[in-house]
């Protein structure tokens, strides 16, 4: 980590927010320029960007944090509901909520490492999806999902004399409408400033000490290091990510449903987290947005599509050709996601960073540790196994 | 008698029936190198274990300067002071030496728990720059930025003696700090605990060959059944029939 030197991170932090906020220029070839995905890219690349400091970092894998993603959203439609519609209260109540959800579920999941760490944060994911429908649906409006309606309070905005008369009210950023373009804007901006602090936790003692939790926990506790609060930290923080993530959903689109924290929700960012690299400082938020991109690409096709696209093939092949593809587009994506996934792991375990950095060093060729690692091993490296 | 620092008081320990440990008196004193020595399956890694608090004695305390350590964890025993290198080295295979280093001088410095997310790991320069001279000490200077797990095992070694000095302990506990090192390599560590020895830390050493204990220990204690059966200088150990007959068709003492 020693490597990095403080101006390489001020450059990877622009080079990071450059390429963020030019999203609407450097998307439009692959055609998924539109805010809409844009956001989504935003909202999930923070997701997981938050959930890698706890898997990244301290190895322990959460199958439940899509759980802080709903409890973020009901949260801000909550904010949006009672006081204001202006986002910043939303996201910041989003935060704190979140977080104190995350003491709790993370003081009593952290007792146990491992596969019962897993097994526990996705009973209490599971428990918060099953409340949300049920037993809470005064909070959270069951199956319907928590939505805005004419006759919201919002004491703040009435205090300050914005009335609603006819159409439902659109959230704002003091007076900007977040729907569209500015919407993805202030999701980028939140994106861009979670990702500096992931920068600086990554290089800090904290993140040090994360990395040695990682490695060899009794270790650290022979080394006199409490791992507890640090373990507690990492998952709080984290779970605060996924709660800012959950608000800025609500922001992009004020309804809040109980399926958003569903355990397939919870296995998604651990996919996007592996795909990308785990324990990378942008991996995650590259395997969030690959995700995102073939999510949204294959599942819009459907048969008709997919006969104009293999209009090429003889006519006796067509049928089968389209049938075959067919299970892998639309709902079938996710048969394209296992197989991606799959790919990835079994070629590149380290994730689509991996991939870059292989690229990078048969290029370059200077080996960054060349000091000290002999020239057989480098080019192993290189070429890969 | 001059100042005690360890006391180990009437300690007993059995697993499943089988005593491996039964009234163990031991007394280290301010300043010396204590070893204990004795048979394989004497006890002497449960003795060490149970100091650390890795595991509980079934009866009978740990004192170390005033503090009772039976039942502490193993970061509170460690904050006082104590600090073991293992047998097995025990470090951080996925992380550079560098930082194996530090992260222990760090643990002493902000003690076992400190939120610091905000600073930079490296720019913490005292940190680094002690961690660097402990390094070259040991002969590891152009290792500094290799992952750990890479090094051979006598050079894991070294890393973890590395961890353990980092943290100036007040009392180290050393578990066969030589096993598995080449003659050179013994040596060199035997220099090394040498020179820590004039700095007077406080060290208990458990080891197999004889060759280190009689060039560090100033007192040795034979352990031998999960008892102690002699205590003493080098000389009176080495001249001791019952350590003899303990050792009788194991090793010439």
């Amino acid at each position: 980590m020693n490597k990095f030197s403080a101006i390489s991170d001020w450059v990877l932090l622009f080079a990071f927010a450059a390429a963020v906020y030019s999203m609407p220029i450097w998307l439009e070839p692959l055609g998924a320029d539109y805010p809409d995905l844009m956001q989504r890219f935003a909202i999930f690349g923070l997701f997981a960007i938050g959930y890698n400091i706890l898997f990244g970092l301290t190895g322990y894998l959460s199958f439940g944090h899509a759980a802080f993603l709903g409890i973020g959203s009901y949260t801000a439609v909550w904010s949006f509901k009672l006081l204001t519609m202006n986002v910043v209260p939303a996201i910041m109540f989003s935060m704190l909520v979140t977080a104190l959800f995350a003491v709790v579920i993370g003081f009593i999941s952290l007792r146990r490492s491992g596969i019962y760490f897993s097994i526990l944060t996705l009973a209490f994911a599971q428990m918060s999806y099953k409340l949300a429908y049920s037993v809470l649906t005064p909070i959270t409006n069951g199956e319907t999902g928590l939505q805005l309606t004419l006759s919201d309070a919002r004491v703040l905005d009435a205090a300050a004399g914005i009335e609603v008369t006819r159409s439902l009210p659109v959230t704002n950023f003091f007076g900007i409408k977040m729907s569209g373009m500015p919407g993805f804007y202030f999701c980028a901006t939140v994106l861009v400033i979670g990702f500096f602090i992931s920068l600086r936790i990554f290089r800090s003692p904290f993140g040090a000490m994360l990395r040695g939790i990682k490695s060899n926990q009794t270790r650290m506790a022979y080394t006199g290091l409490n791992t507890k609060p640090y373990l507690l930290w990492a998952f709080i923080i984290s779970g605060m990510y996924a709660g800012v993530a959950g608000g800025l959903m609500a922001v992009t689109d004020p309804l809040a449903g109980a399926e958003r924290m569903q355990w397939t929700a919870s296995g998604e960012v651990v996919l996007m987290t592996i795909l990308g690299g785990v324990g990378t400082l942008l991996g995650p938020f590259i395997g969030a947005a690959v995700i995102k991109y073939f999510e949204n690409i294959l599942s819009a096709y459907n048969t008709t599509s997919l006969t104009q696209v293999f209009d090429f093939v003889p006519e006796a092949l067509q049928p089968i050709v389209v049938d075959v593809v067919s299970l892998f587009v639309g709902s079938g994506w996710h048969l394209t996601l296992g197989l991606m996934f799959m790919i990835t792991v079994i070629f590149l375990p380290g994730g689509i960073m991996e991939g870059v950095r292989r690229i990078g060093s048969i290029f370059s060729r200077k080996k960054p540790t060349a000091a000290i690692t002999s020239t057989p091993s480098a080019s192993e490296n290189a070429s890969g196994a | 008698m001059e100042n005690t620092v360890l006391h180990v008081a009437d300690v007993h320990k059995s697993f499943a029936g089988l005593h491996a440990l039964s009234d163990i008196d031991l007394s280290v004193r301010e300043g010396e190198t204590h070893a204990i020595i004795g048979p394989n399956g004497a006890g002497k890694s449960t003795l060490l274990n149970v100091c650390i608090g890795r595991l509980k004695p079934d009866s009978g305390h740990v004192v170390f300067d005033g503090e009772n350590l039976t039942g502490k964890q193993p970061h509170e025993i460690n904050q006082l002071g104590v600090v073991r290198v293992f047998q097995t080295p025990e470090i951080f295979p996925e992380l550079s030496l560098l930082e194996n280093v530090m992260i222990p001088i760090l643990a002493k410095r902000d003690g076992s728990f400190k939120l610091r997310w905000f600073r930079r790991f490296s720019s913490e320069k005292t940190a680094r720059i002690e961690a660097e001279h402990l390094l070259s000490d040991l002969g590891m200077e152009t290792l500094i930025r290799t992952d750990a797990g890479s090094l051979s095992r006598g050079d894991k070694r070294r890393l973890e003696l590395a961890m353990g000095l980092a943290q100036k302990p007040r009392l180290l506990l050393l578990d066969e700090p030589t096993a598995g090192m080449a003659r050179h390599d013994t040596n060199a560590t035997i220099e090394l605990l040498k020179r820590i020895k004039a700095g007077g830390m406080t060290k208990v050493i458990i080891e197999h060959d004889m060759h280190v204990v009689f060039s560090l220990a100033d007192r040795i204690s034979v352990l031998a059944g999960g008892r102690i059966i002699c205590q003493g200088t080098p000389e009176e150990v080495k001249n001791d029939p019952r350590v003899k007959e303990a050792y009788l068709g194991e090793e010439q003492v």
